[in-house]
């Protein structure tokens, strides 16, 4: 099966299988050079929740390997007329060879992967995963520093509702990392995500405050706060605007620390790093290209050569 | 056995004995049996036991548990052992076993799971991660179920 829908789907070996698979694909993934490994096949784009890197990414990635790609959203869709996802996932299922899902409702992936036979990727579900951005935060991460292995990551921000960080802390424990966990009381990890963590044997550190680890970190992860995920707007202005990282901050970091956003960004994350080596999270935008590339040939079984050019 | 002459011997039906000390209500909860039904049912608690130190006891006449009704069983009293009574005579003993996934007993707890929505048609799933300490998480959004309410959730 090649679903995609935790990041426990994947071994320590396939992660770095697709990572080095990614890395082949690069030049693919520039438009420097065409390789239509996928050329016939089709992939579904379903977005019932809004997206816009992550469904074009994973549109370029599809049409830059020769295959086609469909776009469903739910606005103007049957699902706005109350189709079940059930029913969604079946006419899917007869249309294309692959999809990728996006859903407000946690467990929409693995609902989807039980309910067709085609393999699905889950490109988040509400607030629980979303393994593919975890692929391409671990590609930009290994691009930087060239291993996985025992770095310190700092994440920062929305812990609660940010599934970014859920699926990335699960991922990079089991290279060795060591977590600083930095958010404001009422958005930390969830408890069962940092006992999950720390029964693997996770060397983690949470904190409100985001100044004293940024100069031993070798990552840091910054998140929005999503105002969307908050049930009332008292809640969310308490917390907004609670960190901002700013060039200024960046004095005494490692000279290889890198500073990483799944981005869109708001406020937390000030337009004065983009200028600094630090910055990572437009490149790191890109690589969502060639990673998701390697996940859409490993859904559907194909190969990618060791080699290209 | 003195205990179990606290109540009297059952014709036809089920005994369950060795129910967690305080648990009964909620055994019959989740059996279903506590609301809507006729026949007689009798209930000890907090009695002396050897096993277990305190415990319940619950007799339900001219009721025979089927398999999917100790599943549920499962959720709240994993060790208790149940008979079944014909004729005064222990007919049948059952255990109660834990597998390793309830399917369609319990509904995923969590608002925003997918199997909320009541026309989604595939069967509610969760999966039992461990039983001692019991830890039950939806197979399909992956949440945490608090065992203690998994009653309020029984489909």
């Amino acid at each position: 099966m090649g679903d995609l829908i935790t990041m426990d789907d994947l071994t320590n070996e396939e992660i770095l299988q697709i990572l080095d698979d990614a890395n082949i694909l690069l030049p693919v993934a520039r438009g420097e050079l065409y390789l239509p490994l996928l050329q016939g096949k089709v992939l579904g784009n379903l977005f019932f929740e809004n997206s816009t890197r992550t469904r074009m990414s994973f549109e370029t990635a599809m049409k830059r390997l020769g295959g086609e790609v469909l776009n469903l959203s739910s606005i103007g869709s049957s699902v706005a007329k109350g189709e079940t996802l059930y029913d969604t996932m079946q006419m899917v299922d007869g249309y294309s060879d692959i999809a990728v899902i996006r859903h407000p409702n946690q467990g929409a992936a693995q609902y989807s992967a039980d309910a067709v036979d085609i393999p699905i990727l889950n490109a988040g579900d509400g607030a629980g995963n979303h393994p593919t951005q975890t692929m391409l935060d671990l590609f930009t991460i290994r691009e930087a520093h060239g291993t996985l292995e025992g770095l310190n990551v700092m994440m920062v921000g929305d812990l609660r509702y940010g599934r970014t960080t859920h699926s990335l802390s699960h991922a990079l424990m089991r290279f060795g990392a060591k977590l600083t966990l930095v958010s404001p009381k009422s958005l930390k990890m969830p408890t069962e995500i940092v006992s999950d963590l720390k029964s693997h044997g996770g060397d983690i550190n949470e904190t409100i405050d985001m100044a004293s680890s940024i100069d031993s970190a070798d990552v840091i992860y910054m998140t929005r706060i999503q105002k969307e995920r908050f049930p009332d707007e008292e809640e969310y202005n308490k917390v907004a605007g609670i960190y901002k990282l700013t060039a200024g901050d960046l004095g005494n970091a490692k000279s290889g620390m890198i500073v990483m956003h799944p981005l869109p960004r708001v406020n937390e994350l000030d337009s004065s790093v983009d200028s600094t080596k630090h910055a990572k999270y437009f490149q790191q935008a890109f690589n969502g290209v060639p990673t998701r590339m390697a996940l859409l040939c490993r859904g559907l079984s194909v190969n990618v050569p060791r080699k290209v050019k | 056995m003195s205990e179990m002459r606290r109540v009297t011997a059952i014709c036809n039906g089920t005994a369950i004995d060795h129910i967690p000390s305080g648990n009964a209500l909620q055994v019959l909860k989740m059996l279903r049996l506590d609301v809507g039904r006729s026949n007689p049912i009798s209930m000890v608690m907090n009695v002396p036991s050897g096993k277990m130190g305190r415990k319940d006891v619950l007799k339900i006449e001219d009721r025979e548990l089927n398999q999917e009704e100790l599943d549920r069983l499962a959720l709240i009293a994993p060790k208790a052992s149940v008979a079944i009574i014909r004729n005064y005579r222990v007919a049948e003993k059952r255990t109660i076993e834990l597998g390793s996934e309830l399917v369609n007993i319990v509904r995923c707890s969590f608002s925003n799971c997918i199997t909320q929505n009541s026309r989604e048609p595939l069967p509610h799933k969760l999966k039992i991660i461990s039983s001692e300490p019991m830890e039950i998480r939806c197979s399909y959004c992956g949440r945490h179920q608090n065992v203690d309410e998994m009653v309020e959730f029984i489909i």
